[in-house]
């Protein structure tokens, strides 16, 4: 599998929010985008997920431009995670889980359908939650359950904007660290906005770094997130600690100087 | 590829018996309000200024419709017609000789229409709850019964005039005609306003408003200009009632009821997947703008017929699918049929009430309505767990 990214461009009302952006995904990788607030990642996430059509440049999956392909199938290949989430008063977990699997029922629900649903949750630590309503649960149940939604589409690509922005940090770990499993196992590739520039670091095989729509830097995490480019496209000053755990970065001080 | 190696499903699990027991108490509400609908219309038929036992009424519609047939057979098919006369068993006809004219002359065809405006009404008010992802919105708040008000006070005031002499349309029926013209005209407005801004939930919902607005300002002029005679007429009809009832409005409004239904409900995935926000469903392969825009005329168009042959019944647009999704969820699949079956029990029983409870005197239909449903949605609210079946 290889989902290949080509020049995309996106205009909103006549101003040029991604400016030309070209990356590829392939099998077992995770790409990460990092950037400020504003720099196109959600659009470009949304572009891929089919939430919106790219002003110029292509998108294909395995050498096939997703425009050519019936969006009932594109759906069974890129499952999306939104950074906001949408849910309805009276729907259960496993329901909201359930509509993963839209493009495979007709009208009735089979019993494979529902066995995936359980394997989607399962994946999370989420299978005992089933039949909870969504409003039951904490921000963090809930951002696991739309998670799980787009594990049940069993897509070849996963597209996350900012997946664990709701999460506290040992559900970040342990999501990341399933996703990456998940991932590997499935042979699927995953595209993920991130904020937390360690998340991008530790998980990522590759750093997408944008900046006002622009691409400005693309590569692996350790060779791209420098304190020098961090600090161009932050306005951050930070260091790198090396130790036996890994590297982190550690942003300390906003540049004046910006 | 994630098709090389399927890992080995789970079977029997806690999602499959949840889902099992939720589908078996969703189809045993439907069967229990399908059996409250047919009984309430059995005894509506038989009570009134003059009451008929329930096995008169039930003689009555049956032997009306034997006889019906057999005049259609010997007319049409007269081969088939001696086939069915050589039957031994006959229905026959019941022991008040009256039963049958009001049976099935006066009642039968108001007991249709009620049924027909509550399931049309809330079916509607379902599919653009889900469409619009509103709990709040329903036929009333999008302007469709403001701008039918004013289709039929127009009709009202300025009479049938030359318009309706060059179409040769009685009256009434161009009463009929312009509500629903005006009712239908309201959801172009309002898509035709919000194409404009991209059909954006929000935008709809205050396109819709506004329509209601601007055609309640045409409504109160028209009040304010006519006379005596017509303002009352005009206010009959904006209190809404099921007078309008004949053979013809039911044999019209059945197809068209029946068809719409039946689109609506199959859009009953979709609307499930839009839960989950616009994003997530043009991910999941969902055109939200043509299910958007196919959703609303439909559940406008069923919504505008009935509401031409009965004025403005609110309520139950906005509650029966409301009552119903605290019962049973909010899968459209259960919730579209649930909520036209709960819709047409609160007007028929309303009506019913409406009619005979200060028998020979009928009172608006909406006095009731919105009393007795306003109390059970209440109870429902108060009881504390209304949600859900699971």
């Amino acid at each position: 599998m290889e989902l290949v990214i080509e020049n995309i461009s996106k205009d909103y009302e006549k101003k040029r929010v991604v400016d030309s952006v070209s990356f590829a995904v392939g099998s077992g990788e995770i790409v990460a985008l990092v950037g400020p607030n504003g720099s196109g990642k959600s659009t470009i996430i949304k572009t891929i997920a089919s939430v919106h059509r790219q002003s110029a440049g292509s998108i294909s999956i395995d050498r096939k431009n997703i425009d050519t392909i019936d969006p009932v199938d594109l759906a069974k290949m890129i499952g999306y995670v939104p950074q906001q989430f949408t849910y309805t008063l009276y729907s259960t977990v496993f329901e909201t889980v359930l509509l993963g699997r839209r493009q495979h029922i007709k009208w009735a629900v089979s019993d494979e359908e529902l066995s995936r649903v359980q394997q989607s949750l399962d994946a999370l630590e989420m299978g005992g939650m089933a039949g909870m309503f969504m409003d039951q649960l904490s921000g963090g149940e809930r951002q696991k359950v739309f998670i799980a939604r787009a594990l049940a589409q069993d897509p070849r690509v996963f597209v996350f904007d900012e997946p664990t922005s709701a999460l506290d940090i040992r559900y970040q770990i342990e999501v990341m660290e399933t996703m990456r499993n998940i991932t590997r196992e499935r042979g699927a590739g995953m595209i993920i906005a991130v904020h937390d520039l360690n998340l991008a670091y530790r998980y990522a095989d590759l750093v997408v770094v944008l900046n006002h729509g622009k691409m400005v830097g693309y590569g692996k995490p350790q060779e791209v997130l420098t304190p020098a480019c961090i600090n161009k496209v932050y306005g951050v000053e930070s260091f790198i600690v090396d130790n036996e755990f890994g590297k982190f970065i550690v942003p300390f001080r906003a540049n004046s100087a910006l | 590829m994630a098709d090389d190696n399927p890992p080995a499903l789970p079977q029997n699990t806690t999602v499959h018996s949840l889902y099992k027991e939720g589908s078996s108490k969703r189809i045993a509400l439907l069967t229990g309000l399908s059996l409250l609908v047919i009984i309430s219309a059995v005894f509506s038929a038989g009570i009134g200024t003059v009451s008929i036992s329930p096995q008169d009424t039930i003689l009555a519609v049956g032997h009306s419709c034997a006889v019906s047939l057999q005049n259609f057979l010997h007319t049409y098919l007269p081969y088939v017609a001696g086939w069915y006369d050589s039957i031994p068993f006959t229905i026959p006809a019941p022991g008040n000789p009256q039963a049958e004219l009001i049976v099935v002359g006066f009642r039968l065809p108001r007991i249709f229409l009620a049924i027909l405006t509550g399931v049309s009404l809330a079916v509607a008010g379902a599919v653009m709850q889900g469409l619009l992802r509103n709990p709040l919105v329903s036929p009333f708040t999008l302007g469709l019964s403001s701008a039918a008000s004013f289709g039929a006070a127009l009709a009202i005031v300025i009479g049938p005039g030359i318009v309706a002499g060059l179409f040769m349309v009685s009256y009434d029926m161009f009463i009929v005609i312009m509500a629903f013209l005006f009712g239908w005209l309201s959801m172009l407005l309002v898509y035709w306003i919000s194409r404009s801004r991209g059909t954006t939930q929000s935008t709809l919902i205050l396109a819709g408003v506004v329509i209601g607005y601007i055609f309640t300002a045409g409504v109160m002029s028209l009040k304010y200009i006519t006379n005596n005679e017509k303002l009352r007429e005009l206010m009959i009809w904006l209190m809404g009632g099921m007078w309008g009832a004949s053979w013809s409005a039911v044999l019209l409004l059945i197809p068209l009821v029946v068809i719409c239904f039946v689109l609506l409900e199959r859009m009953a995935w979709d609307l499930n997947a839009l839960s989950a926000g616009d994003d997530v469903a043009k991910n999941l392969g969902i055109n939200v703008e043509r299910l958007r825009l196919s959703g609303l005329m439909i559940s406008t168009f069923i919504a505008s017929c009935c509401l031409a042959f009965t004025g403005v019944i609110g309520f139950i647009g906005l509650m029966g699918p409301h009552i119903c999704r605290m019962i049973i969820g909010s899968d459209h699949r259960y919730l579209i049929p649930c909520a036209g079956l709960m819709g047409a029990a609160i007007l028929l029983v309303s009506d019913t009430l409406a009619r005979t409870i200060m028998s020979p005197v009928e009172i608006p239909v909406g006095i009731i309505m919105y009393a007795i449903g306003g109390v059970f949605f209440l109870f429902l609210i108060m009881r504390g767990r209304g949600r859900g079946l699971y």
